[in-house]
């Protein structure tokens, strides 16, 4: 995972006086997964849009195994696999024929198209409906069936468009675990998602967008780093009560001492925390502790940390997608 | 990558699903078949029939073709799967030419639907058949690029067919099928050479019964240049409008 697949220089999209992509520049490295993450409107599609050749960038410049991006489209389009937004196969063929067809648009002739379109509905678990129409299919398998026509002529990356929105949690399940295994057989993918838990399971590493511009990119491990300022450990106690949390306050003046949700009390600290003190204070004064857990920041805490965006403004567009 | 590949394999796969669908049927197939029918049984003679079949062919095509661009592209373009095509590694003169190839081809058998009627109620001896194959064909790719490029132009299916019949009517009477140029009031004559159909009518007249006016060849020329200037325009709006 060394070796830079794609690359993005000062990349920009006006539409008219707006400005959808604002000078964004980034790097996916090969074999890793990166994901691309951002609220609607952010420029997660006319970022991918451009990367793919369906948008014409304004300005910048975009590599992407090597080749041109903006010159050399068509020759980067036999290179990628792409998985829109929206399941678009044709309604009218079936899963199998409609898999043959996009194998013929790269070139692949009909013995070789129909021996990789069974292996991946097989893959895909999809080999008993395969001879079914497209428009007969369940949410969850038309998308499964769209990602199997991105990957059909085997592509060095793989550019998913939000593939798990609007459909079953099952099937949301399924698919996040054949693009692991997809990305453990050498594919690249690059992903945009709103879902930060679908981020934080899949990606690698991943960059947020916000209004255009790309504010952070890095490794999970490191964005985690950035958002914990504080060391933090929750207790659970048989009760909890004002005079407890104070009594803390005072043994441990380091220490930040809050109530949590429950019969929980919260320590923070910027040191490490020893837990051995706390747990002989709760001996002392014969309070039950059932559990001690380290807190760790979730992919939510660094969005909002780094994007401002408040939580429940992301789950209003999490609904207002899946309607 | 062999381009034959995706070229084929897009024009079966459209033939396949649009070439019944239900716009198709009404304008491609029963329209034509329905006024061959109406002008044939109305003709008295044989003599009427064999005038009036340049029409009837040079309308077969001009309907069966502009309607199946408006199917197959928009169709596609509201299913998003047209997103599809645009994305695959061809080029979008391969793309268009495999989009338009089926809908030359439906024009092309639509137009011998009333040669084959007429086969039955006239005559049909001392045409010359290449030139009127040739024109047949020059209507039907001319006219298949016309219905691209309304196909292009709008959103919805049935805009397509308003927009294409906007296109459609005013041609069928200024071309000189029904009434020769000439009879025509004198400010309408000049549209009437506007219009590609005029040029495709007149070989066809030229071909079944030696009446056209305008040379054969600067007709073929004039419907290679029409044909030519519809492909690029098409062309060019998709690149501005669809690859944004």
């Amino acid at each position: 995972m060394s070796s830079t697949i794609i690359e993005v220089n000062r990349l920009s999209k006006y539409f008219g006086n707006l400005k959808a992509v604002d000078e964004i520049s980034f790097s996916v490295n090969k074999g890793e997964i990166f994901g691309f993450l951002g609220p609607n409107g952010a420029g997660k599609t006319t970022t991918i849009n451009m990367l793919t050749g369906l948008a014409r960038p304004s300005s910048g410049s975009i590599y992407i195994a090597g080749e041109d991006g903006i010159k050399n489209i068509k020759k980067v389009q036999q290179l990628i696999g792409i998985v829109p937004d929206e399941s678009n196969l044709y309604d009218e063929m079936s899963g199998l024929e409609n898999l043959i067809f996009c194998a013929s648009l790269y070139g692949l002739d009909k013995q070789k198209s129909e021996k990789r379109a069974k292996q991946l509905l097989a893959q895909f678990g999809l080999d008993n409906t395969g001879k079914r129409p497209f428009k007969a299919y369940s949410k969850g398998m038309k998308r499964k069936l769209t990602i199997a026509a991105g990957i059909i002529h085997q592509p060095q990356i793989l550019f998913l468009d939000e593939p798990t929105t609007g459909i079953d949690v099952e099937s949301a399940r399924q698919i996040r675990q054949l693009l692991q295994e997809l990305n453990h057989q050498g594919t690249t993918i690059f992903l945009t998602t709103h879902y930060i838990e679908e981020a934080e399971r899949l990606c690698h590493r991943i960059g947020f967008i916000v209004k255009g511009k790309i504010v952070r990119i890095g490794q999970l491990s490191e964005l985690m780093q950035d958002a914990q300022k504080d060391n933090i450990v929750e207790f659970t106690l048989e009760t909890y009560c004002t005079e407890l949390q104070n009594a803390l306050a005072t043994e441990f003046p380091e220490t930040n001492v809050t109530k949590a949700e429950g019969e929980k009390i919260r320590i923070s600290s910027p040191e490490r925390i020893e837990l051995m003190p706390f747990m002989k204070f709760f001996a002392q004064n014969q309070v039950p502790v059932y559990e001690a857990r380290v807190i760790r920041p979730s992919l939510e805490d660094v969005f909002v940390k780094i994007t401002g965006i408040e939580l429940s403004e992301m789950k209003k567009e999490r609904e207002g997608r899946k309607k | 990558m062999n381009k034959l590949i995706p070229f084929w394999s897009i024009l079966k796969k459209d033939m396949k699903n649009y070439y019944l669908k239900p716009p198709n049927i009404s304008w491609g197939i029963i329209f034509p078949i329905a006024w061959t029918l109406m002008f044939f049984i109305r003709s008295e003679t044989a003599v009427n029939i064999r005038s009036i079949l340049p029409g009837v062919m040079a309308l077969s095509v001009l309907f069966g073709t502009t309607s199946m661009l408006a199917v197959t592209i928009t169709f596609e373009r509201r299913s998003r799967s047209f997103e599809r095509l645009l994305l695959a590694p061809i080029s979008l003169n391969l793309l268009m030419l495999a989009k338009t190839t089926g809908a030359i081809i439906f024009g092309v058998i639509n137009a011998f639907i009333p040669v084959i009627f007429a086969s039955f109620l006239t005559d049909l001896s001392n045409i010359n058949w290449i030139a009127a194959f040739l024109s047949v064909l020059l209507i039907a790719v001319t006219s298949t690029f016309l219905g691209l490029f309304i196909a292009v132009s709008v959103s919805e299916v049935f805009e397509a067919q308003t927009f294409s019949n906007f296109f459609r009517f005013p041609m069928m009477f200024l071309c000189g099928l029904f009434i020769p140029i000439p009879n025509l009031p004198v400010v309408l004559q000049p549209l009437s050479f506007l219009l590609p159909l005029t040029y495709g009518a007149d070989i066809l007249k030229t071909a079944i019964n030696q009446t056209g006016f305008i040379p054969p060849w600067i007709s073929f020329l004039v419907l290679l240049a029409f044909s030519l200037f519809l492909f690029l325009m098409s062309t060019r709006n998709i690149q501005k409008k669809w690859i944004y």
